[in-house]
């Protein structure tokens, strides 16, 4: 659990955090969002104490950072950056490997550490354990960032808008990873963007800021049903909203458990906006619905999306 | 023999340029004919005072020990000057490198002779002081290039100062600082030879007494084993920055075949 008490961060007599409360619960993706110069990357590098803040306190598990050395307290939270920032003189292994060996693990614990975090990554440890940052993609890359800040397992890991920089589909996939990540090792996410759609998709619940100050934090179905005030509204797009809605939206929120549909099947973690996408490609009004593990558990019909 | 030619990651050429130089030392005493032939009117047209092997080994130790003390006084004060704690020195330092690098060296020379009076302490000291100019502009532009990113990625990872610079601010900047070196080494192997004006022995020790006495033989000799040694140790600078970069996987996979 992560809480910040009436933290205040000035540049220049400008508060770049301006009077910050909030309980980022332990296991949640807790995603920020605003424009830029909002105030939400200071918010994040508060967190691991990159920065200090000038007043207010903040506590992870009950404990007040300014009482932890940062070295020590930095290991103990991961961190994604939007540049990435491998280490390009050192190989996808030896750059995973960095916080363990900070740490003094064992060598046969980090070997098998590496090999498990390029399995959950998606990356082929036969062919990746050896190549070096400027031989990847950059959503290569950023996988290994990620599987970087998750190596020495934190509790805490956060994401400066991790996939800013990368092309749609591969920013799409990766944030399919980390939902899945999320939901596999129940890490407490703190992840930051600017971009709505990515931080309704992700979050379990969206602080909204505007000029250093908390706007609005609440779950994602929230913000879009009640958006606190004016600017909430525009950020959230006023005519796309019942969109947006498909995208947040689970289809095991509205599925049936009975009935009965044939062709290809539809997971019930996926989106609303999902199950549209192939009931219009595939021209069916009635899909499947299927488990993680892939057992026929329902069916979704296209009146069922309609139901806001 | 190509084994080992990959393991030291020298290439041919700096072994080709190796073997000459051994070979032109070894034979440079025994060129009486041939040297009488291009300067029929000089009597001794073979430099006979020092050995050419003893010239080399004393001019080589000169320069080597001379660009050691540089090389740990220029990277130390390059660090210095990059730390939060030295910001403010580094203007100044930086200025002294780049202003120290105007004055001849022969003016360097001439002020260490009545502090430490003739021969090879004050070349050697002369030699040091220039050289640490070049190595100290060079671990400051080295330390500085290292992208913001990766330093802040560093941090948050929790990585504590000095292991940021061990692990990853020095190998980083280690193809820049090892170029200041060479460059300083390059310029010392030239200018070790006008520290036999002060009585030093060099490979400039024929060279001065063939100026002085009207013996050009002497002077070709000196300049074609200084030049060749140059050579050599640029070369030997080339494979080993190339090899730096290389193993700090700082070179495309295309560059990595062809070299």
């Amino acid at each position: 659990m992560i809480e910040l008490e009436h933290v205040v961060k000035r540049y220049g007599g400008r508060g770049a955090v301006d009077g910050m409360t909030l309980t980022i619960e332990a296991r949640t993706l807790c995603a920020f969002v605003g424009p830029s110069g909002c105030g939400k990357s200071t918010t994040l590098r508060l967190i691991n104490a990159l920065i200090r803040p000038d007043e207010g306190v903040i506590r992870i598990d009950g404990q007040d950072i300014a009482a932890i050395k940062p070295e020590t307290l930095r290991r103990g939270i991961g961190y994604v950056i939007q540049s990435i920032g491998l280490f390009p003189h050192w190989n996808v292994a030896d750059n995973i490997a960095t916080v363990p060996r900070l740490l003094h693990w064992p060598k046969a614990r980090i070997e098998a550490r590496i090999d498990e975090l390029l399995h959950l990554l998606r990356l082929d440890p036969g062919e990746f354990r050896t190549k070096f940052p400027h031989q990847l993609s950059g959503g290569q890359q950023q996988r290994v960032g990620v599987a970087r800040a998750l190596a020495a397992d934190p509790n805490i890991v956060l994401m400066d808008e991790p996939f800013g920089a990368l092309d749609p589909p591969t920013r799409e996939a990766l944030q399919g990873e980390i939902r899945r990540i999320q939901a596999e090792t129940q890490k407490t996410i703190v992840f930051v963007t600017h971009d709505m759609d990515e931080a309704l998709r992700l979050g379990d619940r969206v602080a909204v800021m505007q000029s250093g100050k908390l706007v609005q934090f609440a779950t994602p179905a929230e913000i879009l049903a009640k958006p606190a005030n004016e600017f909430v509204r525009q950020f959230v797009g006023g005519a796309d909203m019942s969109i947006r809605v498909l995208a947040v939206a689970r289809v095991a929120e509205r599925m049936r458990r009975d009935g009965a549909a044939e062709g290809e099947p539809i997971r019930e973690r996926a989106s609303l906006k999902e199950a549209l996408t192939l009931m219009m490609t595939s021209g069916r009004e009635i899909l499947p619905v299927i488990d993680d593990k892939g057992a026929r558990v329902g069916i979704i019909r296209l009146t069922d999306l309609a139901h806001l | 023999m190509s084994a080992m030619r990959r393991a030291l990651g020298l290439s041919p050429l700096t072994w080709a340029l190796a073997a000459m130089l051994v070979a032109l030392v070894l034979v440079l005493p025994h060129l009486f004919a041939p040297m009488h032939w291009l300067f029929p009117q000089i009597e001794r047209p073979v430099y006979e005072r020092a050995s050419f092997v003893e010239l080399v080994l004393s001019h080589l130790t000169l320069v080597l020990a001379s660009t050691t003390a540089a090389a740990i006084v220029g990277v130390s004060a390059g660090i210095f000057a990059t730390r939060q704690s030295g910001a403010e020195f580094a203007p100044l330092i930086n200025a002294i490198a780049a202003i120290g690098q105007t004055f001849p060296p022969v003016a360097v020379l001439a002020i260490s002779v009545p502090l430490l009076g003739y021969g090879g302490p004050p070349t050697l000291v002369a030699l040091a002081v220039y050289a640490a100019l070049p190595i100290t502009e060079n671990t400051i532009a080295g330390l500085t290039a290292v992208s913001r990113d990766v330093k802040d990625a560093a941090e948050g990872l929790g990585f504590s100062r000095l292991r940021m610079l061990a692990d990853v601010e020095l190998p980083l900047a280690s193809p820049i600082i090892l170029n200041g070196i060479r460059i300083a080494v390059i310029i010392n192997i030239g200018t070790a030879t006008i520290g036999s004006t002060i009585g030093a022995l060099t490979l400039g020790s024929p060279i001065i007494e063939g100026l002085s006495a009207s013996n050009p033989a002497y002077v070709l000799e000196g300049a074609l084993v200084v030049a060749l040694l140059a050579i050599w140790v640029d070369r030997l600078f080339e494979d080993i920055v190339r090899a730096a970069r290389r193993h700090s996987g700082l070179v495309t996979s295309d560059a990595d075949a062809a070299g």
